[in-house]
């Protein structure tokens, strides 16, 4: 078994219009920055992308979107003080913003890798985020009914991995990671470090290799970790 | 009449609401002003804060060139582990909330309503662009919700309310309100005012405020 692919280009090869990708990360740590310019050149569009985040500037997911090549976004924090090519296609209605709790995110994409049909939570019932939504008191508590959310793809970064696809994280990058790797039909894990099998201690494996399906070496740089 | 009333200035009120929080909490400070409250824990005493991106163990921003652009706080600001930090996913993170595990939240506020509401998320305006992060799950999830803000907004209306005008965070979540002007205890026997800053009279409070409020004991 070996899940190395050679290049960026190489992993993301098959992915097709109209798919849905999670892209990992928070503020910059953890965005797979490398993976988002790779799909940009690959060209796919009318993309489906889960992330915490809109983007930030001109790169990541912001330079994907100022392209037009995003028709939704689900995320909790899209407004951030440099989110102009958010902000310009969502208030021209060319972006359709599903807009989700932080915590509602990572749980329901969580469930989906974790084969949970649904969940209730108290997270933000009574609220507007939780309209039409189903809800239930259980022991004297208000719940909202939660649905998973799954993706075609989730692009990943992590800090070494190996052919098996067993990855560890770097500090505060690791955030949506793990969690988004077991929630696609495949995840593509852009490590810093490639190591052989077996170096990779089994007690600190933060996501074990059955989650990721493809892995390839980005070395960092300065400004992208 | 408001020239004698000596409001507390952000660092006053992030020192008094660093000295509410006990020895051996653990706390989530929000984004913008209540992260001033880090910086006032008094000497001497653990308390273990939680940055909901994924770290628990939070210490102040490391000293200029030390910056790592994978460790930062939620407000994407540079800041340091502490010895005995732990890196956690964003599950297991928000779990430590909605799970009831933390100790203490402080949260910025729009308004906060007599009954405990809390908006801060949205400012309800029709064009306005919306964004919640971890606003809710904070609300909901941690055993004690403290709210800093300022009494009062630049049109000199209070964001104490009767009832909230703002899209909601929580229903009935907060404890405890900080303000410039006083400090507000949400109890199912109405809203308790205590330590009102000096030049502030009780029937002033209330007459700022437009609510009935009660004394402390």
């Amino acid at each position: 078994m070996n899940k190395i692919c050679p290049s960026l280009e190489a992993a993301l090869s098959d992915i097709p219009d109209g798919a849905s990708i999670m892209i990992g990360g928070f503020g910059d740590a953890g965005v797979p920055f490398q993976m988002v310019d790779a799909l940009i050149a690959q060209g796919a569009k009318d993309l489906t992308i889960i992330s915490n985040n809109a983007g930030t500037g001109s790169e990541g997911i912001a330079a994907l979107i100022k392209l037009g090549r995003v028709k939704k976004i689900v995320c909790s924090f899209p407004r951030q003080a440099d989110s102009k090519a958010f902000d310009e296609r969502y208030l021209s209605g060319e972006l359709v913003l599903d807009l989700v709790p932080q915590g509602n995110l990572a749980e329901r994409i969580r469930a989906a890798g974790a084969g949970i049909g649904a969940f209730f939570t108290p997270t933000a019932y009574g609220t507007l985020l939780a309209e039409g939504k189903e809800t239930r008191e259980i022991n004297g508590r208000h719940y909202v009914l939660e649905y998973p959310i799954s993706a075609d793809y989730a692009f990943i970064k992590a800090y070494k991995g190996d052919a098996l696809g067993n990855l560890v994280y770097h500090k505060t990058a690791r955030n949506f990671g793990p969690v988004m790797a077991t929630a696609a039909k495949c995840t593509i894990a852009q490590v810093s470090e490639v190591v052989a099998v077996g170096d990779l201690d089994p007690e600190t494996v933060v996501t074990p290799g059955i989650f990721v399906k493809r892995v390839v070496e980005v070395k960092p740089t300065p400004t992208h970790g | 009449m408001s020239q004698d009333i000596q409001r507390l200035t952000r660092r006053e009120l992030a020192e008094r609401i660093a000295n509410d929080i006990p020895d051996g909490s653990y706390a989530n400070l929000g984004i913008g002003a209540p992260t001033e409250v880090a910086d006032c824990l008094p000497e001497g005493v653990t308390i273990i804060l939680h940055t909901e991106n994924g770290l628990l163990g939070m210490g102040p921003k490391p000293p200029p060139g030390e910056e790592d652009i994978d460790l930062m706080n939620a407000g994407k600001q540079y800041v340091t582990a502490l010895p005995g930090a732990a890196y956690f996913h964003h599950a297991d993170s928000f779990a430590m909330m909605r799970g009831g595990h933390l100790d203490y939240c402080v949260l910025g506020a729009y308004q906060v309503s007599v009954t405990g509401d809390l908006a801060n998320w949205h400012t309800g305006a029709k064009d306005a662009i919306p964004a919640v992060g971890g606003a809710m799950d904070l609300a909901i999830g941690a055993k004690s919700v403290f709210v800093m803000m300022d009494l009062l907004t630049k049109k000199g209306v209070s964001k104490l309310v009767e009832r909230c005008s703002s899209p909601l965070t929580g229903i009935g979540c907060v404890r405890r309100v900080y303000t410039d002007h006083a400090t507000f205890d949400i109890t199912p026997a109405g809203v308790v005012a205590h330590d009102l800053v000096p030049g502030l009279s009780f029937e002033a409070l209330e007459k700022i405020c437009g609510l009935k409020l009660l004394r402390k004991d």
